[in-house]
């Protein structure tokens, strides 16, 4: 198949980036950010609570996580619910004995069937963020605006009336459309955890008003890296103890900075890997260099440092 | 189309000449940072879209940013520490984009080559005029750029047409990095100019070792050092080559730099055995000292087959 004479003309081939949430600038260039008492690095603890359907339309793609065997995929059903039951209350006994905070982004679906999850996370001081409607209402670029504007409602509605008004949002799949975040600001959500341009929070400008991207990391993703790479959990957890060792190391050259990993409840809350995960957020808050800290408390403190 | 592309001939591993790079040295090691640009909303070719999922990819565009805002400047440091030089393979867009890290690099004298215009742009179902227009394009934007005349080409994506070979002979370029047949330089068929085959590996590339293998910083660490101590024995007998292709966007993780780092000292220690240069000198050296020993060895086997790239011999008129 020939290409139109059009595939090579390059109209946004300009100084900067080729959109225009926000500029381009090296990480040599940016003031140093300081986190609180001194800290080198934050350590963003993301739970995602995810509810996964029997019958998903995969559209425009499956979610992470989504059914896979013909209907009805009652493993996979199963054992996803399995992290909402169980998987998470693990994972919240390890950070209580730890001392760590964390935030939970929530499938609004969810928020009145685990209501008592939602109180335990309360309780314990973590932060709550919207997770979308659930999983099968992905945020893409080949939405209608009104859709999703009305998705943006549904899953606002959803925490209002669980009496729930998060400031943080994460999208099904860390997917979003070409408006998302024009959208997502001006439903007043501040912080927004699907992009990871920067080792700190950034500031991105929409018609719709501002929105921080606070950055959570792919590469540490728990899913990703025990589920579809087959790592151990004792290789999982030393590859974030070393993000945060190597980012503690470079304080003095690039300031404070964010190491931003998950916890998803149908992965690490597994009894074979919670030694490692309790162990793991021992070590983080043992260490005098690490605040655990969530998004919100993040990048206020980011925010507050700001010129 | 062709069945094989005939760029080269078949070579056996086993009693071939021997090379002997620069001052006796045995290995012939150069990295090659890949510097990429992917564009957030990049047009559609038809054999491939520009992203995996649909655009705008966030966690994709994001973290590629990543790799050029943060990634570039451990990975640069670190290659400071150790004395080594990269050869990039360049979005030649980037130049526009981030003029700060070519900037950087030159002031390092570190080596250019072209990987296409934009790594979102792919050569599938160009025309000649169109793959002339993203080699001259790449020549004189990375030569107004870093007054370097760029000698390299590694296809944007590693995507091809039957055309791209010659035009590399055409256009005065010494090497290709993308094919994987050999340890050794070998030269291409193609009608103009003389273009070796340059080693440069999709087996040691981060973004297969990390993104397709799903390897641990550790094992990655492990087999770049294998993988030299083999080369660096099997060039004892004739001269290896060895690449290490990277993406700041993985290598540069936190959690992934300590390891290279061990990797990279490793090679440092035999530095009296291993001649830690850029892809340009290694290709200058060889077209100028083996060339024709290579290619005599070829025919003297009676391995040579003749013809040029996608074009046999049978087939010439």
């Amino acid at each position: 198949m020939s290409l139109p004479d059009d595939y090579l003309v390059y109209p946004k081939r300009q100084y900067g980036m080729d959109q225009a949430l926000y500029a381009w600038r090296p990480s040599d260039k940016r003031a140093p950010v300081a986190w609180p008492e001194g800290k080198a690095v934050a350590a963003m603890i993301v739970v995602p609570i995810e509810h996964h359907m029997l019958n998903p339309t995969g559209k425009p793609f499956k979610h992470p996580g989504a059914m896979v065997t013909p209907y009805p995929d009652l493993r996979h059903f199963t054992t996803r619910d399995y992290g909402n039951r169980v998987g998470v209350f693990r994972i919240l006994k390890a950070l209580k004995a730890a001392g760590a905070r964390a935030t939970f982004p929530i499938n609004a679906v969810l928020l009145d069937k685990v209501r008592p999850l939602v109180d335990a996370i309360l309780e314990d001081g973590h932060e709550i963020a919207a997770y979308g409607v659930d999983t099968d209402h992905i945020h893409w670029g080949g939405l209608d605006r009104e859709t999703e504007t009305a998705w943006i409602d549904e899953t606002k509605g959803l925490f209002a009336k669980a009496g729930l008004s998060p400031r943080v949002w994460l999208s099904p799949a860390r997917q979003q459309s070409f408006s998302t975040l024009e959208l997502l600001a001006q439903a007043g959500f501040e912080t927004c955890l699907d992009w990871e341009q920067d080792s700190v929070p950034v500031r991105m400008a929409t018609p719709g008003g501002d929105i921080i991207g606070a950055p959570l990391s792919n590469e540490l993703d728990d899913r990703l890296l025990l589920a579809d790479r087959k790592q151990d959990e004792a290789v999982w957890s030393r590859q974030i103890l070393e993000a945060v060792a190597w980012s503690k190391a470079e304080a003095p050259r690039f300031g404070g900075q964010v190491v931003g990993f998950t916890l998803t409840p149908y992965v690490t809350g597994q009894p074979f890997r919670s030694a490692a995960v309790a162990d793991l957020l021992k070590a983080l808050t043992a260490d005098g260099g690490v605040w655990t800290a969530t998004a919100s408390q993040i990048v206020d403190a980011w925010a507050a440092a700001q010129p | 189309m062709h069945s094989t592309p005939n760029l080269y001939d078949y070579w056996p591993y086993r009693d071939r000449p021997k090379i002997v790079w620069p001052e006796g040295k045995k290995l012939a090691f150069w990295i090659a940072p890949n510097i990429e640009f992917y564009e957030f909303d990049p047009p559609k070719n038809p054999s491939r879209g520009g992203w995996p999922k649909p655009a705008p990819d966030v966690v994709g565009y994001s973290q590629r940013d990543w790799g050029n805002r943060v990634g570039h400047w451990r990975l640069m440091e670190m290659m400071d520490r150790y004395g080594m030089r990269g050869s990039i393979s360049l979005s030649t867009a980037l130049i526009d984009h981030h003029p700060e890290i070519i900037e950087a690099c030159v002031a390092r004298n570190w080596e250019f080559f072209s990987h296409g215009i934009y790594n979102t742009r792919y050569s599938y179902g160009m025309t000649e005029a169109q793959e002339r227009a993203v080699i001259e394009d790449s020549i004189r934007s990375i030569q107004a750029a870093t007054g370097q005349r760029i000698r390299g080409y590694l296809a944007p994506a590693l995507t091809h047409t039957e055309r791209t070979f010659e035009l590399l002979g055409e256009y005065d370029f010494w090497y290709t990095c993308d094919l994987f047949q050999d340890d050794q330089p070998q030269p291409i068929k193609t009608r103009q100019g003389q273009v070796i085959s340059m080693p440069y590996s999709l087996e040691v590339n981060d973004v297969i070792t990390y993104g397709q293998q799903g390897m641990d910083p550790w094992r990655y660490a492990d087999v770049l050092k294998r993988h030299f101590d083999q080369l660096l024995a099997e060039g004892e007998e004739s001269g290896t080559v060895m690449c290490i292709p990277l993406h700041a966007y993985l290598v540069s993780q936190p959690h992934r730099m300590g390891p290279f780092e061990e990797a990279l000292k490793h090679i440092a220690t035999h530095a009296d055995d291993v001649w830690i240069t850029t892809a340009a000198e290694i290709a200058g050296y060889y077209r100028q000292t083996y060339w024709d020993q290579t290619l005599a060895d070829i025919q003297g086997r009676g391995l040579a087959t003749g013809g040029f790239g996608f074009a046999p011999q049978e087939d010439k008129a």
